[in-house]
């Protein structure tokens, strides 16, 4: 499961999350909605082990993420924004790398990188360099990475920007797949996708925390009913 | 052990897999000839040894060293994978070195390819090989040395042109303090202790007996106390930019 306790980060005066405090439990999709600058990324990459808070703690699976971020890291998949990569590692050769840093070993490892090839359906491209993939397959190696070592929680950031409506569709069914025993947190500004995954969202505007509810509860905030105009509503 | 081993692997097969680490290696055997051959006058000397070739290596170092540390640390944050790489169940430490060594054992392997230099000189007379193998060992720390420089500059920007340049500004710096042109110059206005200091923090003057050959543990200290400090100002930088 994934706590933060008054999550701050402030760079040179620019308060990017301001005293953010809440939890994920197992088998939660928590959405982690908010307008773009409002601070997403920023949490997710503090959770992850990225940047350092200003104030404040998070823990990973009960581990501090200040002072057992080794721990934290090992019990976490994450997908950075953009889904950055090695251009010159073949698909194959960077999935091997992970694997090596999880530490996985013998069948457990041919087991996992089996099940995350398949499942991503990477096959055709294995052999080729990641830099000459589509948009598309670049984002399906990002999420192959997250998943290898068959983490206990997920983060994932906008994990089907720039994907088209058929991987979209793939990825959430993913996501809903795997979601039962793990705890998994996804950024998003596509308001479907909340309806569509996600068993909770919470919605962050400058930094702050304006809204956690489930998806139907925080349409109710809206006299339309719709997660569009709560979303115009709360976080402008 | 084995994370280092494994982030060392990556980077080394990554340095193959662009035509940069082929470039390099062609360059430095150029200049290496050149230097070695012409201006060293490696022949025209008349003496069965290495010493022209070993006494210029610091200089070629100079631009080649950075060249290829430049993109350690940069690249990464440049393409934005050193976020992926950081969170990873790994400490600052065991990228650093991993790299670090990747450097070095590819800037090895370009110093291994400079045989031919030595076994025209075992071709032509009777050289005290114990004293080249030696003085290669030396020149592989002093390329740790400028290397670890070269890391160091690398996590400060995401640039590769300004991590090279100031690699190349940093390690002609700590290369000329030991000139006798520079140390007169400090002698002119500045203590002795200082001069001495100074001198004594200079690559060149740690070179002097290992391109005649001579090992001394002190030299080979002084490379390996570079090579930490610079490492471990290297991951000073890094974690201080993730609480910027």
């Amino acid at each position: 499961m994934i706590k933060t306790q008054n999550l701050t980060k402030n760079y040179d005066g620019l308060l990017a999350v301001d005293d953010l405090t809440f939890s994920v439990e197992p088998g939660e999709v928590l959405g982690f909605l908010g307008p773009n600058g409002a601070g997403k990324s920023t949490t997710m990459r503090m959770l992850a082990g990225f940047i350092t808070p200003t104030s404040g703690t998070g823990s990973i699976c009960g581990h501090d993420i200040a002072t057992e971020p080794l721990a934290a890291k090992a019990a976490l998949g994450y997908l950075p924004e953009g889904a950055p990569h090695y251009g010159e590692m073949t698909v194959g050769g960077f999935l091997d790398f992970i694997a090596d840093l999880r530490g996985l070993e013998g069948t457990q490892r041919t087991t996992r990188l089996d099940y995350v090839i398949g499942r991503l359906q990477l096959e055709p491209v294995i052999a080729q360099t990641i830099e000459t993939l589509s948009k598309g397959f670049k984002r399906r190696v990002g999420l192959a990475q997250a998943i290898v070592h068959d983490p206990k929680v997920l983060i994932l950031d906008e994990p089907t920007d720039g994907l088209d409506p058929l991987q979209k569709h793939e990825v959430r069914t993913l996501i809903g797949e795997i979601a039962r025993e793990k705890t998994i947190v996804i950024s998003t500004h596509i308001l479907e996708e909340v309806d569509a995954v996600c068993t909770r969202a919470i919605i962050v505007a400058r930094g702050r925390l304006v809204a956690d509810d489930t998806p139907a509860g925080l349409k109710k905030l809206a006299p339309s009913g719709r997660l569009e105009d709560v979303f115009r509503a709360v976080a402008a | 052990m084995k994370t280092v081993a494994i982030i060392m692997r990556r980077e080394l097969a990554s340095y193959f897999a662009t035509p940069l680490a082929y470039v390099v290696i062609v360059i430095f055997l150029f200049f290496v000839n050149l230097f070695a051959f012409s201006f060293g006058a490696l022949f025209e000397r008349g003496q069965a040894d290495m010493t022209p070739f070993f006494t210029f290596l610091p200089w070629l170092y100079l631009f080649l060293i950075p060249a290829v540390s430049m993109r350690l640390w940069a690249e990464e944050r440049r393409n934005g994978s050193i976020e992926l790489l950081l969170t990873q169940p790994l400490t600052l430490w065991q990228a650093v070195l991993g790299k670090f060594l990747a450097a070095w054992i590819f800037v090895g392997l370009a110093l291994a390819l400079t045989f031919p230099v030595w076994i025209t000189v075992n071709y032509l007379g009777n050289p005290d090989n114990g004293a080249i193998v030696a003085a290669y060992l030396g020149s592989l720390f002093v390329a740790g040395g400028f290397l670890a420089v070269g890391s160091f500059t690398s996590t400060l920007t995401k640039n590769q042109l300004i991590a090279f340049l100031v690699a190349m500004l940093l390690c002609f710096l700590l290369l000329i303090a030991g000139y006798p042109a520079a140390i007169d110059w400090f002698q002119s206005w500045a203590p002795q202790w200082l001069v001495g200091g100074v001198a004594s923090l200079s690559f060149l003057t740690h070179f002097e007996n290992i391109a005649k050959g001579v090992l001394d543990l002190r030299d080979v200290l002084y490379y390996a106390l570079v090579i930490v400090f610079f490492l471990l100002a290297s991951t000073v930088v890094l974690d201080a930019r993730k609480s910027r």
